[in-house]
């Protein structure tokens, strides 16, 4: 803690608590190690930041590093079920082998190819579909007077009130064989056999497209609602209407919350593995389905690890591009 | 004032006789809900004008303004420009432009493409928008500027891209909502005569919204001022200032010291008034329409009272009084004198000479007087 950030809290702090920490303050080691720390250039606000960089470290870099080993590891039949990387030849040597079988072998077999594409195809025409529903109702939405605009926003947000898992299995009810739409279409007469949607890749996409639809509209909304309807006016005053002046101006000034909206999800669609489980058929090839089934079904921990580096190694390309454009766009001043 | 050497050129097409109005307000209402915007509102406005609407905030002034941009639809009442009925004609197909107080320039745009937009609207050939953007950047002085985008600019720079996206167009008629109210204050002494040159220049029709008196004093041929939704007092810079038509507008325009007082003498060559706060009685060498009795106001104002030490000659039109407090603001100063009826009064003298050793100063004991023709007198 540096004195500076100490004194207005201390104002608020009792009288007591107040004693204490004078007498810490000039306490030697508490005196040392605050001389100690800020020589090194740690400050309160570094160590304010520290901490969830610590966490990132912890919880992200190191699950991280440990995946990566086992994709150059070689499979055995043990516990665990990979070979170590690093032998102890004799007492100085170390003897570091890195497999790159597991990569080579994801080229090899046209099974990874597929499914890669096809997850790149599903997360695509499902982002395409959370764009076309997702950018009028934020639209509205951010349109809409300031009353009607918090519970709008409320109902889109409250599907997360309950369970992805649950939500996704109410699907199941509404799609299947003998659910909710094909009752209801037998009952009015307009089929007389059920129509099979469960199962199929167009379960996948209505699974997918519900599911995040909100992460489309939300970032398009706080976009839309902070733009300047003036614009508008002044165009329309230039002589658009009001359909080309939302083609020339409402439009380009949201690509910014397109963009983020549509990798927000993308990205997890991709390796998206509950929907195409669940709602799928046992034919629909996604890439989260391949690894789960090389982890747990095969349990080939070492092709399992190799195609999860593979995937995040794809899905970092489009992430670095969005942040770069991110970064032009609020560089470029989209708001003054 | 500016405005007194346009008028020399005697450009008065309100006064000739048949003369046709360009925008013609007729009776116009604007409710929102409950809250009356705009009051019955009835003007005529003529070609090449220069026309301020001048009034507080929220007395109607923008709303009025956005309903000849089309913006809003008048509740009641009917708006012609050029002769034409505008009602139901959307923005986008009246010959009118309309510079924001914002400005509203498109952040994604560059200066060019923004002041070449409405030119595309009106499918202009590409090499006729090219010259005609040019030649317009040229204009407002920003030729080199034109690759830059809006927040790559100054305010004044951006005040002056959003006149030529407005005037790139040619519009008969432009409105111009507080132009000149983001800029700070020497710019805009120096942008006030650009845009009048532009004005004359370019012979466009210009309805000016502003709250600052001095700007639409500066700027306009007339001026409309506003109160409540209301239009109070339409007329020249000079009328206003020199003969406002009520209370309000004699407060409004410039400071003024009102002494309330009531008609004792009604004579169609002169008025006297006698006022409680004053030494003397009020003369006034021009006939009012007040009946006799009434309570009036005898609207004087501070450049027009003398200060002396001694005792002026006439018992009308004079009090004496403390010097409280002096603002000497270089080129002349204000003094705030203590009526001896406890009443605070408003004088500015020039500063003439750069040494007066004898000039009045505080807490001295002086006489106010002022001519006969000073004083205005008004109603509540």
């Amino acid at each position: 803690m540096t004195g500076r950030a100490e004194s207005p809290t201390s104002q608020r702090l009792s009288t007591g608590v107040q004693l204490i920490l004078r007498v810490l303050h000039h306490f030697a080691p508490h005196r040392w190690t605050h001389a100690r720390l800020l020589k090194w250039g740690v400050t309160g606000r570094t160590l304010v930041i520290a901490v969830p960089y610590l966490w990132l470290l912890l919880f992200f870099l190191v699950p991280f590093i440990i995946v990566l080993k086992i994709a150059f590891s070689e499979t055995q039949i043990a516990m665990p079920p990979y070979q170590p990387l690093v032998h102890w030849v004799g007492d100085k040597a170390v003897n570091l082998t890195l497999n790159f079988g597991n990569f080579l072998f994801l080229l090899e077999d046209n099974l990874y190819w597929k499914a890669f594409l096809n997850s790149l195809k599903v997360a695509g025409i499902s982002t395409f579909f959370c764009l076309l529903i997702g950018y009028p109702m934020a639209y509205a939405i951010a349109r809409a007077d300031s009353t009607k605009r918090n519970v709008l926003l409320m109902m889109v947000i409250l599907p997360f009130w309950t369970s992805f898992l649950l939500r996704v299995y109410a699907w199941i009810g509404i799609l299947k064989n003998n659910g909710l739409i094909n009752n209801f279409l037998l009952w009015t007469g307009v089929i007389d056999q059920p129509i099979v949607m469960l199962q199929t890749d167009f379960a996948i996409y209505v699974g997918i497209v519900y599911s995040y639809l909100p992460f489309m509209i939300l970032p398009l909304y706080s976009n839309l609602e902070k733009m300047d309807l003036t614009l508008l006016e002044a165009a329309q005053d230039l002589g658009c209407g009001p359909f080309k002046a939302f083609m020339k101006i409402t439009l380009p000034l949201s690509m910014p919350g397109i963009l983020a909206g549509s990798m927000l999800v993308f990205i997890p669609a991709v390796g998206e593995f509950v929907i195409p489980t669940l709602l799928g058929g046992p034919e629909s090839l996604m890439i989260g389905k391949v690894l789960w089934t090389e982890f747990f079904n095969n349990r080939d921990w070492p092709v399992a690890s190799a195609v999860a580096i593979a995937l995040l190694i794809f899905l970092v390309v489009p992430i670095v591009y969005f942040q770069r454009v991110q970064a032009r766009e609020t560089g470029g001043g989209v708001h003054r | 004032m500016a405005s007194g050497a346009r008028n020399d050129g005697r450009f008065e097409p309100w006064k000739a006789p048949g003369a046709e109005p360009y925008i013609r307000i007729d009776r116009v209402t604007k409710k929102f809900g409950d809250f009356m915007a705009v009051n019955d509102v009835s003007l005529k406005i003529y070609k090449k004008e220069l026309f301020c609407l001048l009034g507080g905030s929220g007395c109607g002034k923008t709303t009025l303004l956005r309903m000849l941009a089309g913006f809003e639809e008048p509740t009641a009442g009917k708006i012609f420009i050029d002769g034409v009925d505008m009602a139901g004609i959307p923005p986008y197909e009246r010959p009118v432009n309309m510079m924001f107080q914002s400005y509203a320039l498109f952040p994604h745009m560059t200066v060019e493409q923004n002041v070449a937009f409405g030119l595309h609207q009106d499918k202009v050939p590409k090499s006729e928008i090219r010259q005609r953007v040019t030649e317009m950047l040229d204009m407002v002085k920003l030729g080199q500027f034109g690759k830059r985008k809006p927040h790559q600019l100054s305010g004044g720079q951006r005040q002056r891209v959003a006149l030529a996206r407005a005037l790139v167009k040619r519009p008969k008629l432009l409105l111009l909502d507080e132009p000149l109210g983001a800029l700070d204050k020497k710019l805009r002494e120096h942008t006030q005569f650009e845009l009048v040159n532009l004005q004359e220049q370019l012979g466009v029709t210009f309805v000016v919204v502003t709250h600052d008196q001095e700007e639409a004093m500066t700027l306009s041929t007339r001026i409309g001022v506003m109160n409540a939704g209301e239009i109070v007092q339409v007329g020249t810079p000079s009328e206003i200032y020199e003969y406002p038509n009520s209370k309000f507008v004699a407060e409004f325009i410039g400071s003024v010291n009102m002494f309330e007082g009531r008609l004792i003498e009604d004579e169609p060559g002169h008025v006297r008034i006698h006022c409680p706060d004053l030494d003397g009685n009020v003369y006034v060498d021009h006939g009012v329409s007040s009946p006799p009795g009434a309570v009036v106001f005898a609207a004087v104002r501070p450049e027009k009272i003398v200060l002396s030490r001694d005792k002026p000659a006439s018992a009308d039109n004079m009090a004496h009084g403390i010097v409280k407090e002096i603002a000497y603001m270089g080129d002349m100063s204000t003094y705030l004198v203590r009526l001896d009826s406890g009443k605070m009064a408003r004088v500015t003298q020039p500063n003439t000479w750069r040494h007066a050793d004898d000039r009045i100063t505080w807490e001295e004991p002086v006489y106010l007087n002022w001519h006969p023709s000073s004083p205005v007198v008004v109603s509540e």
